[in-house]
C-alpha cells in the first residue's frame, strides 16, 4: 500500500528565483524506511515539508496514502505525521509536558515508550524530577543530544503513521543513533523517512533518496547505489573515511 | 511579610529618588511654577468678592476700582496660564527622563548580566520589565509631579486664604476632609495589589506570547494552535479579571471622594449663609468662600486619582529594580590577581569546582595546564557535561571555587571584550542577528572590507550557498536565520570566525548540521586555523581525537580521565570503552 507518494513535484519559496525542488518522484510504502542524504543546502528539509504540507508543491503532485496533500483537512494530515523538526523547540514546563505536547491525551505510560524508542528514556529517567524535571525556556538545562532525544518522542507520542526525522539525530553520538534506529524499525507500520547527513543513518533503509542542488542525482537501496551512484559513492567515502 | 514588603518599599523609593535626584533644577522649577499657579488661581475669587460686595449698593457702584480689579483678574489670569504650560512642559521633561534613564540602565545591565541568568529566566518578562513597567513608572511620575505639587500646595494656599475670611467656616470644611482621606486609602489599598498582579500577569503574557512566536513552527506541525489558544485565553482572563478589578477599585475613588466634597460644599453653604445673615461675613466674601470650598476639595480628588496610579507606577518600579539588581559576574580585586604574572600557560584551569545548582556538584577541583598551541580534545558521552566546560571557559558562567586563567590573568579581571578578543568559538547553537549575510560575517570585525568578507566566507565553504541566496552577500536574514538550513547557519557562523581569529579557538561539535562532504573541507580550513592557536574541541570525530595533544574524558559532569589517545589506550579505562562502542 501506498503511503507516500511524490510525481513530478517542483517546489519554489516565496519570492525565491529558482526552484528549491526540482521533479521530485518517488513512492514510500507503508512501513518503509526512507533514507534523505545530500549536501548542506540540497533541498532535503524542504522535500520532507511538503509531506505535512508545510508549503504547497508549485507543480506535481504530492500522495499521502494516495490523497492529494492539498485535498486533506490540515488537522486530519498532521495527525498523520510526526514531523520531528532540526530546531528544537522547547516549551517552559516539565519534561511530560514536552514529550506530550502534540497528544494532549498521552499517559505516563505512552510518554515513557515514546522516551524509550528515542533513547531519552534512561537520561530522564535519572534526573531528580523524572518525567516531572522542569525544562527552562528553550531548554537551556539539557543538551543538545538530550533536546534532540526529547524532540524524537514527541513525535513519536502521536503515534503517527508517518515519521519524519529531519536531521534529528546530529548531536547523537554513533552508538546511541544506532540504537534509535533499529528501536524506530520495530514499528512496523509506520512510515519514516530520515534526513542526515551521514550515510551511517541511512545504510538500512528501503530507499534511499540522493539529493543534490534541488534535484534527485539518485535513489536505490544502499547497494544499488554504491554501484553506481557517483554523488552518494562521495558521501559515502567522506563519512567513512572520517570514521 | 509585611516587614519585608516595607523595607522593599523603602528601597524602591530610594532607587526612584535617585533617579529623580539627577534632574533636581527641573523639579525645583516645576515647584516654583506650581507655587506661582496655586497662588495666582486662588487669589481670583478674592478679588471676584470684592466686585460682588463693589456692585452690591445699588446706584453707587465706582466703575473705575471695579475695572482695576478687572483688569488685574485678567493679569492673574494670564501668567497663571503661562505657569501652568511651562508646568506641563517641566514635568513632561523629568517624568520621561527618568524612565530614559532607567531604560539605559536596564539595558546596559542586560549586558552585564551572566548568560545564566538568561538560561534560568523566561525572556518575555524581562522584555516586559524593559517595555511597559518602565513606561508606567514614566507615566505615574508625570501625573505624580502634575497633580501632587500643585494639589498640595492647593490645599495649603486655600486653607491660608479661608483662614483669613472667617476662622468657623473653616473649621467646618477641615473636619469633614479626614473623610475623604480615610475614604481614598481604604480603596487604594486594594487597588494597590491588583495593580501588582495586573504587571506581574502582564510579564507572563508576554512571556508565552515570544515563546509560541519562537515555537510557532512545532505548534503549527503539531496541530496543536488550538490548545495553546486556551493557555493564552486563561492567562489573558486572569489579566482581564486582575485589571477589571484594579480599575474597579481605582474608579470608585472619585466618585467617593467627590460625595465628601459635595458635603463639604453643602456644609460651607449652610454655615456661610447663617453666618451672611447675621453679618458675620460679606455676601462677596461668602461667594469667595464657596469658591474655596470647591477648589479645596478638588486637589484630594486628584491626589487620590494620582495615588492608583502612582502605586501602578511604584509595583512596576519594583519589577524593574529588581531586575537592576539582579547579580552580575564578579570581579576579582586586584590583590588576588598580582601574585599571577608571568605565566607561560596560554591557559590555566586551578582547582575549579562548579555546579549549576548547589545540589548537584558537577566540575570538582579540576586542574590543567595548556601551553601555546596545543589541542585539547573533549570527549564524553552525551550530556556528560562538554558544554559546561565550554561555558566556563567563555565565562557565560561563573566557577564556584578556583579560577581559570588567560596567560596568568584571571578571566574574571578581565573585560567581556577582551576574553572575547582572546577567545572565538563555533557552537553547535547558531546565533543570528536580523541583518544581511555580509553584516553577520563582520559582526566582531565591523572593519573589514568586503573582499575580506568573501574570502573568509570562501575558507568556510559558504561561499557557493551565498552567491545563491536571493541577493547574496546581501540578503537579509532574520532574527533566528529560519531561511537557511541549520548547517547553513553554521557554515556562515564558521565564515564569522574566519574573519577574526584570536589566539584561542572553541569548537563544539561544530560541524554536526553540516554533511561529511563539506565538513572535510571545512575541517581542513579548520586545522589551518587551528595552527599555532590554541584550541578546544568537542569532538564527535576520531581524527580531531587521534590529533589532540590532551584528551579530557568527561562522564556525569567530571573529567574522569586525561592524557593523549595511546596513553588513554593503554589504560584501557573509560575512554577505550567509548572508543570501542562508538567507533
Amino acid at each position: 500500500m501506498k503511503s507516500v507518494e511524490f510525481k513530478n513535484v517542483y517546489m519554489k519559496y516565496a519570492g525565491a528565483g529558482d526552484y528549491s525542488l526540482e521533479d521530485i518522484s518517488f513512492t514510500a510504502k507503508k512501513g518503509e524506511t526512507i533514507g534523505i542524504i545530500g549536501s548542506t543546502g540540497s533541498g532535503k528539509t524542504t522535500l520532507v515539508s511538503l509531506i505535512p504540507g508545510f508549503y504547497p508543491a508549485a507543480k506535481g503532485e504530492v500522495l499521502v496514502n494516495g490523497k492529494n496533500v492539498n485535498t486533506y483537512e490540515l488537522s486530519e494530515l498532521k495527525k498523520k505525521v510526526g514531523f520531528c523538526f532540526q530546531h528544537y523547540y522547547m516549551f517552559k514546563g516539565t519534561i511530560f509536558e514536552n514529550v506530550a505536547f502534540g497528544a494532549p491525551g498521552a499517559t505516563e505510560e505512552d510518554v515513557k515508550e515514546a522516551l524509550r524508542i528515542s533513547q531519552g528514556l534512561d537520561f530522564v529517567m535519572e534526573k531528580s524530577g523524572g518525567l516531572n524535571e522542569k525544562v527552562s525556556e528553550k531548554g537551556t538545562n539539557l543538551s543538545g543530544g538530550q533536546k534532540q532525544r526529547l524532540m524524537i518522542a514527541r513525535a513519536l507520542v502521536r503515534k503517527p503513521e508517518i515519521l519524519v526525522l529531519d536531521d534529528s539525530s546530529s548531536a547523537l553520538d554513533y552508538a546511541t543513533d544506532r540504537r534509535l534506529r533499529e528501536a524506530v524499525k520495530e514499528l512496523k507500520d509506520m512510515t519514516v523517512f530520515i534526513v542526515s547527513q551521514r550515510t551511517a543513518s541511512v545504510l538500512h533503509a528501503d530507499k534511499i533518496i540522493v539529493l543534490e542542488d534541488g534535484k534527485m542525482a539518485g535513489i536505490g537501496t544502499h547497494e544499488e547505489l554504491l554501484k553506481n551512484n557517483s554523488v552518494y559513492k562521495e558521501i559515502y567515502e567522506s563519512c567513512t573515511k572520517e570514521q | 511579610m509585611k516587614a519585608v514588603q516595607k523595607n522593599n518599599n523603602k528601597k524602591t523609593t530610594k532607587k526612584l529618588f535617585s533617579y529623580i535626584k539627577k534632574h533636581l533644577p527641573f523639579v525645583m522649577l516645576s515647584v516654583l511654577l506650581a507655587a506661582l499657579w496655586v497662588v495666582l488661581t486662588l487669589y481670583i475669587p478674592v478679588l471676584t468678592g470684592d466686585v460682588i460686595d463693589m456692585c452690591l449698593d445699588n446706584g453707587k457702584t465706582d466703575m473705575a476700582s471695579v475695572t482695576s480689579l478687572l483688569v488685574k483678574m485678567g493679569l492673574c489670569i494670564l501668567i497663571a496660564a503661562i505657569a501652568q504650560w511651562l508646568l506641563s512642559v517641566c514635568n513632561n521633561r523629568t517624568a520621561y527622563r527618568v524612565g530614559l534613564d532607567i531604560r539605559n540602565d536596564a539595558f546596559a545591565k542586560m549586558n552585564r548580566l551572566p548568560v545564566g541568568y538568561f538560561d534560568s529566566h523566561a525572556r518575555g518578562d524581562i522584555l516586559s520589565r524593559m517595555t511597559n513597567d518602565i513606561e508606567q513608572v514614566s507615566d505615574g511620575l508625570l501625573m505624580g509631579f502634575t497633580n501632587l505639587f500643585t494639589g498640595v500646595l492647593t490645599i495649603v494656599v486655600t486653607l491660608f486664604f479661608m483662614l483669613r475670611l472667617n476662622v468657623l467656616i473653616t473649621l467646618v470644611v477641615v473636619v469633614v476632609t479626614p473623610v475623604s482621606l480615610f475614604v481614598s486609602a481604604f480603596i487604594a489599598k486594594r487597588s494597590y495589589s491588583m495593580f501588582k498582579k495586573q504587571s506581574g500577569t502582564r510579564g507572563e503574557q508576554t512571556a508565552f506570547i515570544n515563546e509560541n512566536i519562537e515555537n510557532q513552527k512545532a505548534v503549527n506541525a503539531y496541530g496543536m494552535a488550538e490548545t495553546e489558544q486556551q493557555k493564552f485565553d486563561e492567562i489573558n482572563e486572569r489579566m482581564a479579571k486582575y485589571s477589571l478589578r484594579a480599575i474597579f477599585y481605582s474608579s470608585l475613588v472619585n466618585p467617593c471622594t467627590r460625595f465628601v466634597n459635595s458635603l463639604v460644599y453643602a456644609g460651607v453653604g449652610v454655615f456661610g449663609a447663617i453666618a451672611a445673615v447675621n453679618g458675620g461675613i460679606s455676601i462677596g466674601q461668602l461667594s469667595a468662600f464657596l469658591a474655596y470650598a470647591g477648589k479645596y476639595t478638588k486637589p484630594f480628588n486628584e491626589i487620590s486619582g494620582v495615588i492608583t496610579e502612582f502605586q501602578n507606577a511604584f509595583a512596576c518600579a519594583a519589577r524593574v529594580f529588581e531586575f537592576l539588581e539582579e547579580k552580575e559576574l564578579e570581579e576579582v580585586s586586584s590583590e588576588e590577581q598580582k601574585d599571577a604574572k608571568n605565566d607561560d600557560h596560554i591557559v590555566s584551569i586551578e582547582d575549579v569546582s562548579f555546579s549549576y545548582v548547589p545540589e548537584k556538584p558537577l566540575i570538582q577541583h579540576f586542574n590543567l595546564k595548556v601551553k601555546e598551541g596545543q589541542k585539547i580534545a573533549i570527549v564524553g558521552p552525551t550530556g556528560c557535561g562538554k558544554t559546561t566546560l565550554i561555558n566556563l571557559l567563555m565565562r557565560f558562567y561563573d566557577v564556584n571555587e578556583g579560577s581559570i586563567k588567560l596567560r596568568g590573568r584571571d578571566i574574571r579581571d578581565m573585560s567581556r571584550e577582551q576574553l572575547r578578543n582572546n577567545v572565538a568559538m563555533v557552537l553547535q547553537d547558531t546565533w543570528l542577528r536580523h541583518g544581511t549575510v555580509k553584516e553577520n560575517i563582520a559582526l566582531n570585525s565591523p572593519e573589514a572590507t568586503d573582499a575580506e568578507i568573501e574570502e573568509a566566507a570562501r575558507k568556510a565553504h559558504a561561499l557557493s550557498f551565498i552567491k545563491r541566496l536571493p541577493a547574496g552577500f546581501d540578503t537579509v536574514l532574520s532574527e533566528n536565520g529560519d531561511e537557511l538550513s541549520q548547517g547553513q547557519k553554521q557554515l556562515i557562523c564558521i565564515a564569522r570566525v574566519m574573519l577574526k581569529t584570536p589566539p584561542i579557538l572553541i569548537l563544539d561539535e561544530a560541524t554536526s548540521s553540516i554533511d561529511t562532504r563539506t565538513e572535510i573541507k571545512i575541517q581542513k580550513a579548520f586545522n589551518t586555523m587551528m595552527e599555532g592557536r590554541t584550541s578546544f574541541v568537542v569532538a564527535h570525530r576520531l581524527s580531531t581525537i587521534q590529533t589532540a595533544d590532551v584528551i579530557l574524558v568527561m562522564k556525569s559532569g567530571n573529567v574522569v580521565e586525561m592524557g593523549n589517545h595511546e596513553e588513554l589506550m593503554a589504560k584501557k579505562g573509560f575512554y577505550s570503552e567509548l572508543y570501542y562502542s562508538q567507533f
